[in-house]
């Protein structure tokens, strides 16, 4: 039989209670999950980076080639979990060229064009005009002629053309920052706005997401600094990365009062789903909600990051406590993905039973090809990391 | 006196540029019509279809669900249905049990003995072609449309696949066709009534349960079916405007 078929009649053996008979099959899987946690973490990074740039903290400064650079790599590769999820993917650009403007989905491929163009591309080629430039100078072969290709033949860095670069740049980041909140905020109302689905249906879906993607971003960018040091055996600023985590911890907080206030407003309120979302909550999601999500990804980052704001310990241990945390939030807000996304499926419409879901290992909807799809955003950061190394810039004021 | 007709012809060319200004602005505002998406859409010089269930005629033979799935082509396996039947027993201890094995196509059998029920019914189900309907709302390429006889409709050579509008239907109605890969759903058997004949599930009912019907006519059967019974439409907090209207729906159907 029809493999499909055949993984169908197995969830069909597990349906607990009534659900109508289409919703045997989960529409949204692993790779839906990818798809607000990717963006989020590239919305995160370019708001900690724009703390750098338009709020004027300068102690973040050694972060902010490096979190947009990781935004960019993480951006590329956003829209693909989502384009090889569709069961007609060849059909993806008709969301482009004859978007339906009633639905929440239509505008996402513009308002991932505009991002990316306009703000990322934008930002990061004004930052890094004046080094392509004096690369495309020093370096020979065909290294020379690619960075050349990246000056887009703009090679003027005279002192005059480098302050428009710079005022330019600031204009981008400052159009930026609405655009970072737009671009998650909006993935929040795709979900948020289905009526249909008591879990989705909130109207403080898009501003969790936002909270959420700035906690996931800043936890990224940690990472990833404190790894390129280490990789590439140098010291971390540990003025920079205190700072970083300070506003982790800020990040986590409001998120958590966020998260809370929805959770507290269901139970208040308690309307017709509440009952089958205490069995889904208290049931299925047990695990991925209460450990993974709220215990491990929230609280312990936030008493660790909280702990270490109040009383002083040495570098190295800041430096271990840190990595942890940042890989725990992220952990915990790929579960809160999980957990709206695959949560809002087990439950059926009737409200009167469950479905399961079963990640199969292999397949395009396979946790395998999902790490694919995890795993890659690091390697184009690496390669972008190679191409544009952010170490190896021309000290300002000299050429 | 010249002086006043250089006003008055300053005038009118000011107004003539205000309307034309507004007119110009005015259409170019049109297409944000789309968002107030909650109007009215009958279609005046034409039929608007809907659907009337008496479920207290319903046996729960599940033949409309069978002919359903010859007639359009819906897959045989157990998780793909344009329409389906449920079987709702309320036991004498007030509790509930809801099935629908096989969508009801094989019939039903009652698991409990007769002493213990209160109550048991059945409620076939299909799509609402409501209204407003959330699946027209959020197709992000306009794939899923509503005809001018108040039908919602799939382009299935233009559907993307999703799944958005499968979210989005709160009835359950919608499902991925598993070989054509793209969204499948009730037509109301379209390429029946648009040539005169009635759907199939309304064709093969042996009690008559499905009546089938011209909103816009008031000699329908199903304006007389609206007229003559109290009638409900499923989950009418949804503000969706079902046009499927049962008699005898019961507050525990959902």
């Amino acid at each position: 039989m029809n493999p499909h078929f055949l993984h169908l009649y197995d969830m069909l053996s597990k349906v607990d209670g009534f659900i109508y008979p289409n919703e045997i099959e989960l529409q949204w899987g692993i790779l839906i999950v990818l798809y607000p946690y990717i963006t989020g973490l590239v919305a995160g990074a370019f708001i900690l980076a724009s703390l750098e740039r338009v709020f004027k903290v300068k102690v973040l400064r050694p972060t902010y080639t490096v979190a947009l650079l990781t935004a960019l790599a993480f951006l590329l590769v956003a829209t693909l979990p989502l384009i090889s999820h569709l069961s007609k993917p060849m059909r993806f650009y008709e969301i482009m060229i004859t978007p339906h403007f009633t639905s929440a989905m239509a505008i996402f491929g513009f308002i991932y064009l505009w991002y990316l163009m306009v703000v990322l591309l934008l930002e990061i080629w004004f930052d890094y005009r004046r080094d392509l430039v004096l690369w495309s100078q020093e370096k020979a072969g065909i290294m020379k002629r690619v960075y050349k290709i990246l000056t887009l033949g703009v090679t003027d860095i005279s002192p005059k053309a480098l302050k428009w670069d710079d005022k330019f740049g600031y204009a981008i980041t400052v159009i930026g920052i609405p655009s970072a909140f737009l671009l998650h905020g909006y993935v929040g109302f795709i979900f948020g706005s289905v009526k249909a689905n008591p879990w989705w249906s909130t109207v403080l879906m898009p501003v969790i997401f936002i909270f959420s993607a700035m906690v996931s971003g800043i936890a990224l960018v940690m990472f990833v600094y404190m790894m390129v040091n280490y990789i590439r055996k140098k010291m971390i600023d540990m003025i920079c990365l205190d700072s970083i985590a300070k506003y982790l911890l800020v990040a986590l907080i409001l998120d958590f009062v966020l998260e809370g206030l929805d959770q507290v407003h269901r139970i208040y309120e308690a309307e017709e789903s509440f009952q089958i979302l205490d069995l889904l909550v208290k049931g299925k999601l047990n695990y991925t909600l209460f450990l993974f999500q709220w215990g491990l990804g929230m609280l312990i980052p936030i008493l660790i990051l909280g702990y270490l704001q109040m009383f002083r310990s040495n570098a190295r241990l800041r430096r271990i406590l840190y990595l942890g945390s940042s890989l725990l939030v992220l952990i915990g807000i790929f579960f809160m993905r999980w957990n709206v996304v695959i949560g809002g499926q087990l439950f059926s419409k009737s409200l009167y039973g469950f479905t399961t879901f079963k990640l199969n290992l292999i397949g395009p909807e396979g946790s395998l090809m999902a790490a694919v799809w995890l795993v890659v955003p690091f390697l184009i950061l690496a390669f972008l990391f190679w191409l544009l190394p952010p170490w190896k810039r021309h000290p300002e004021g000299g050429t | 006196m010249a002086n006043n007709q250089v006003k008055s012809r300053r005038r009118f060319l000011t107004d003539a540029a205000l309307l034309t200004g507004g007119i110009f602005v005015a259409s170019g505002l049109k297409p944000l019509g789309a968002l107030l998406y909650a109007t009215e859409r009958k279609n005046p010089n034409g039929p608007w279809y809907g659907m009337g269930i008496d479920l207290e005629k319903c046996i729960g033979c599940g033949r409309c669900a069978d002919a359903c799935k010859s007639e359009n082509d819906v897959p045989r396996e157990p998780f793909f249905f344009r329409t389906w039947v449920e079987q709702y027993t309320i036991l004498n201890d007030g509790s509930m049990k809801i099935t629908s094995p096989n969508g009801g196509i094989d019939g039903f059998k009652q698991e409990y003995p007769d002493e213990e029920i209160f109550k048991s019914f059945f409620v076939p189900k299909m799509c609402n072609h409501c209204v407003k309907s959330p699946c027209t709302q959020v197709c992000p390429v306009g794939a899923a449309f509503e005809s001018p006889e108040g039908i919602s409709l799939i382009d299935p050579n233009y559907c993307i696949g999703c799944g958005y509008c499968v979210q989005a239907c709160p009835y359950g109605c919608r499902y991925i066709h598993p070989t054509r890969k793209v969204v499948d759903k009730c037509t109301m058997c379209y390429h029946r009534i648009t040539k005169g004949l009635l759907p199939a599930c309304v064709e093969v009912c042996p009690t008559g349960v499905k009546i089938f019907g011209d909103l816009n006519d008031p000699k329908s059967d199903l304006v007389r079916f609206k007229k003559e019974h109290s009638w409900q439409v499923l989950k009418p907090h949804m503000n969706t405007e079902p046009k499927v209207y049962y008699n005898g729906l019961r507050a525990e159907v959902r």
